[in-house]
């Protein structure tokens, strides 16, 4: 075999190879997104449930507390930004850790000091090499968040947020995570968990609701204000809980994408690394064609020449 | 018949029992509390404890609750907590084990959690 072609012969193996693993990859996420998007189902109707009640407390009583009422001018903000442990999933971790830099861009612009929260090794990596302050993150299971983790990170937001703005408590609450809109579209999405705009949970209600219903004159036990008291740091927990879970579908959703994308580029490449081989081998085949035929016919001449 | 009550026991993870109910027991930070159809509309804090639900077809549903709230409007009751079981899918000698294990130890929150889910098994 000439050189030329074992050099073909090589790297079509070692491309078939990593095509095989991208294939793997692919499928596995595939299945995982069902599983991730199965999760984001479950968790629903906690979700629809709380933010009823949230919404019947905050609207049914003239209770003040520091999670619903917005601060006049509120000087510091903090954003959870939600990426994933591991790569290979396109630009699904920048697009995400984009658009945490825009809102902490706006942010800083109206004159508000940013904590930034971290989940996943990305965005730690991330922040980690700008040399860039991070107030507190989490890392290690992006990939099938439980409650449990997401009382974690609600743990210390919901703390900062009801400690005093003089000794490093936050007036608002962002949070940045990729929004599973369907198998081929996710997108980073910013939302404000804190203060409770009641706008936006009356609309989400509606939304799920399919139509507005008067809220009923709740009786509470023992009091509104133990009542909010306990609900909304549950309802922060809630919503956090399921930004993580459509953060982990995205992932997987984007880590299928790109690897069905590297498992096509393989195929073109093996493609034309075999045209490329055949070529060879053909040059190879009449090289040697025409040096046995001149081989031949300069013996023929020599045989000629000796019998005269 | 007699009236009825919808209830939805949920968990932050997953939906646990919906039915008919005629009378739900549950334990609130302030004492236990029973609600029947027609209550007035309620929003409550729950305790770590067993939940109890009398079905519409005479039997009884019991649960462990860990924390959470219900709310009651228009006959329907909702049960949220982070953490709920039937009693019938807890497996006692586990709890058990647990209960042991967190008593010798420091954590507090297992050892309430066993403990409740103990209760829940005794109940049924």
């Amino acid at each position: 075999m000439g050189a030329q072609l074992r050099v073909y012969k090589r790297r079509i193996k070692s491309v078939t190879a990593t095509k095989k693993i991208t294939k793997a990859m692919e499928m596995i996420a595939a299945s995982r997104i069902v599983k991730a998007q199965r999760q984001v189902t479950a968790s629903t109707p906690y979700a629809t449930e709380l933010t009823r009640a949230v919404t019947a407390v905050a609207t049914g009583s003239n209770t003040k507390h520091p999670l619903t009422t917005e601060v006049e001018s509120p000087v510091r903000a903090a954003v959870l930004l939600i990426t994933s442990d591991r790569g290979l999933a396109g630009g699904y971790s920048s697009n995400a850790i984009k658009a945490a830099e825009r809102l902490t861009e706006r942010l800083r612009s109206e004159g508000k000091e940013v904590d930034t929260y971290i989940v996943g090794r990305k965005g730690v990596a991330y922040y980690g090499f700008r040399e860039r302050e991070v107030a507190e993150s989490w890392t290690g299971f992006t990939d099938s968040p439980t409650y449990a983790d997401a009382k974690k990170v609600a743990g210390p937001l919901i703390e900062s947020v009801q400690r005093e703005t003089a000794e490093g408590g936050v007036d608002e609450l962002h949070i940045v995570f990729t929004e599973f809109v369907s198998m081929l579209t996710q997108t980073p999405v910013q939302n404000r968990l804190l203060p409770l705009s009641l706008d936006a949970s009356a609309a989400e209600e509606e939304d799920s609701a399919a139509k507005h219903e008067i809220l009923p004159l709740f009786d509470f036990e023992p009091s509104a204000e133990d009542v909010l008291d306990a609900l909304l740091p549950r309802y922060v927990e809630s919503r956090i809980y399921n930004a993580l879970l459509q953060a982990a579908a995205s992932k997987h959703a984007a880590t299928r994408r790109a690897m069905k994308s590297a498992t096509d580029n393989a195929g073109d490449l093996i493609k034309s690394l075999s045209r490329l081989a055949n070529a060879a081998r053909q040059a190879e085949i009449t090289q040697e064609i025409s040096e046995i035929v001149g081989g031949a016919s300069a013996l023929a001449d020599a045989t000629a020449g000796s019998e005269k | 018949m007699a009236a009825e009550l919808h209830v939805e026991l949920v968990a932050a993870d997953r939906s646990v029992w919906s039915g008919e109910a005629t009378l739900v027991v549950a334990r609130t930070t302030s004492g236990d509390i029973g609600v029947m159809p027609g209550h007035q509309p309620l929003l409550g804090v729950l305790e770590s404890g067993p939940v109890t639900i009398r079905t519409s077809e005479g039997g009884t549903v019991v649960a462990a609750v860990h924390g959470g709230f219900l709310s009651f409007a228009d006959n329907k009751l909702s049960l949220l907590a982070e953490i709920a079981e039937l009693a019938d899918e807890i497996d006692a000698q586990r709890a058990e084990r647990a209960l042991e294990r967190a008593k010798s130890g420091e954590d507090d929150a297992a050892e309430r959690r066993a403990d409740v889910r103990l209760r829940a098994v005794a109940v049924r």
